[in-house]
């Protein structure tokens, strides 16, 4: 494990920073992006994640809602961490997190910032927020596949 | 003379609480009610000693649960004043809103008519309706609440009119706790015509109910949040409207007679609705929470409880960084937030202090819009918290900060 990720401050930090200044916070009407929108049942998340997946390249997400600490920068992060990747990297890239979120080994390398998140599997009531997005994300790309 | 720390002794589940070593803290007394002890006993007691069906007068034991469970819906009649054939057993407040609006909405409502509400009403009020004016093409129109979400007279006279039918408001909304003027909005309802459609659910628990008094024509509410068994509830309706009205669910029990013709002579209210074996063992219990609720009194109860809300608003009103919502609500539902920090953190931050409060929209979406917030912390509370619970939130709401909320995950 990291010195990184042994520093609750520093990921505390990372969280903090992705929550206040949430990056590729918006939505578009270009109609060449897809879209899902996600709502939680159980609580206020209601967010919808937007993506540009042109020539097998992940070219903009971008998000935007209503969504608590833990939604709201994990899907921030998941932006960064996305655009500019190869269709296949992305899909890497999520698999990596759901590894992490179940608490198995994962490549702390490919998931970055993302790593603030490694503990967030011990507490089930937070799973389905630190998620959200990448949820959405995986539905974008294989809506994108079907096409 | 009430004592909350002899009341708490009557509750399993706070007599463990008070000798745990981690707090335990329950404050979503809105969302369901604890049990006592008599609640249980009187499930428990179905199962070990009767444990038989009702309505099969062909042996003795039968007769007798029988009689119990009726016995009971006499109970529930004389607890909110009504005739007993007037009571329905159901299974919840949601179950009882659903039968009124199949059965009497979408029976008797017509295109142009209104079905008239605030926008400060529960899912549970409000979806039957939007479902009955979809089929019948009627109407739906809200009273606009005042700027704090009240829902004032003037404003309902104003927003009464001919084609008004029915009228479906919460005797106290779930989000803010206010109790509104049922006497007169329904007085101004029935000089329209309309018939009113009340959602009990948090009235009924906790002040002193009377259809007759009231005049209204229908009342929801459940047992589980009256401190009795999930799974049962009551739908109240002026008897010559239950009998006019198409029961949703047809079947055993329901019916006096049919025929291979498909003719069906269904029994009079309240048992054509009650098809099919019903929570025999819940509504028992239900009998046990009346009485229990009618032993401590409900001066006691709202004394309590107006209390305990006035102390917790005091104490929060200090608090920059807190915003109260409803603090002139004359229930035990006090509404916050916590600023800067979304309502599902702060309220998993309260869990980490061993304290259970409901955030989100308490499935009032669009009440939201009138509060300019998409979501809010509840804190419900009843005649069992203590001063001493009212100052465990407060302590842990005074230095609640976004980045403990974070620390969590960690």
């Amino acid at each position: 494990m990291s010195d990184l990720m042994k520093d609750p401050l520093i990921l505390r930090q990372i969280i903090m920073d992705h929550y206040e200044y949430p990056r590729n916070h918006h939505l578009t009407q270009d109609t060449h992006y897809h879209k899902a929108h996600m709502a939680s049942e159980s609580c206020i998340d209601d967010i919808t994640v937007m993506a540009k997946i042109e020539d097998n390249i992940v070219k903009d997400v971008c998000f935007d809602g209503v969504a608590c600490t833990i939604s709201t920068a994990s899907t921030s992060i998941m932006t960064e961490l996305l655009i500019g990747k190869t269709v296949e990297e992305a899909e890497m890239i999520v698999k990596e997190y759901y590894k992490m979120i179940e608490l198995l080994a994962f490549d702390e390398e490919v998931l970055q910032e993302a790593i603030a998140f490694h503990q967030v599997g011990k507490q089930a009531n937070r799973i389905k927020c630190a998620t959200i997005g990448f949820k959405a994300i995986e539905q974008c790309i294989k809506e994108h596949k079907h096409e | 003379m009430f004592e909350v720390s002899k009341v708490r002794q009557d509750f399993p589940f706070l007599k463990k609480a008070d000798v745990s070593d981690k707090p335990l803290i329950y404050l979503d007394n809105a969302a369901t009610t604890l049990k006592p002890q008599t609640v249980i006993d009187a499930v428990v007691q179905y199962y070990t000693d009767y444990s038989v069906n009702i309505h099969r007068g062909d042996y003795d034991l039968s007769f007798q649960v029988s009689d119990y469970y009726e016995k009971t819906r006499s109970l529930v009649a004389q607890f909110i004043q009504s005739e007993t054939n007037e009571v329905v057993f159901t299974a919840g407040a949601s179950a009882s809103l659903n039968i009124v609006a199949h059965g009497y909405g979408e029976k008797y409502l017509k295109e142009g008519d209104v079905i008239l509400s605030t926008e400060s009403e529960h899912a549970s009020s409000i979806l039957p309706w939007f479902r009955v004016a979809d089929k019948t093409k009627a109407q739906v129109e809200y009273v606009p609440l005042t700027d704090v979400g009240e829902l004032t007279i003037e404003n309902f006279r104003k927003s009464m009119h001919d084609k008004v039918k029915v009228v479906v408001v919460a005797h106290i909304s779930n989000v803010l706790g206010y109790v509104i003027p049922l006497k007169e909005i329904t007085e101004i309802a029935h000089q329209y015509g309309a018939v009113i459609v009340v959602d009990g659910a948090q009235s009924v628990p906790h002040i002193p109910t009377s259809v007759k008094e009231w005049d209204i024509d229908f009342l929801a509410f459940s047992a589980h949040k009256m401190y009795g068994p999930t799974g049962v509830g009551v739908l109240y309706g002026k008897y010559a409207l239950l009998n006019s009205m198409d029961p949703y669910y047809l079947g055993g029990g329901s019916n006096a007679r049919f025929d291979r013709c498909g003719n069906i002579t269904l029994k009079n209210a309240p048992y054509k609705f009650e098809v099919g074996t019903p929570a025999i063992e819940a509504v028992l219990g239900l009998g046990a929470a009346i009485r229990y609720i009618q032993s401590i009194g409900f001066e006691a109860i709202e004394q309590a409880e107006h209390a305990l809300h006035d102390y917790l608003v005091q104490e929060l009103k200090p608090f920059a960084h807190i915003k109260l919502y409803n603090p002139s609500a004359t229930s035990g539902i006090v509404t916050i937030n916590a600023i800067g920090i979304p309502s599902q953190d702060a309220a998993l931050y309260l869990n980490s202090k061993g304290i259970m409060v409901r955030a989100g929209n308490h499935c009032a979406k669009i009440l939201l819009d009138v509060l300019k917030t998409s979501e809010t912390i509840r804190i419900s509370l009843s005649f069992y918290n203590t001063k001493e619970e009212c100052d465990a939130i407060v302590s842990a709401l005074n230095d609640i900060t976004l980045e403990k909320c974070i620390d969590l995950i960690f």
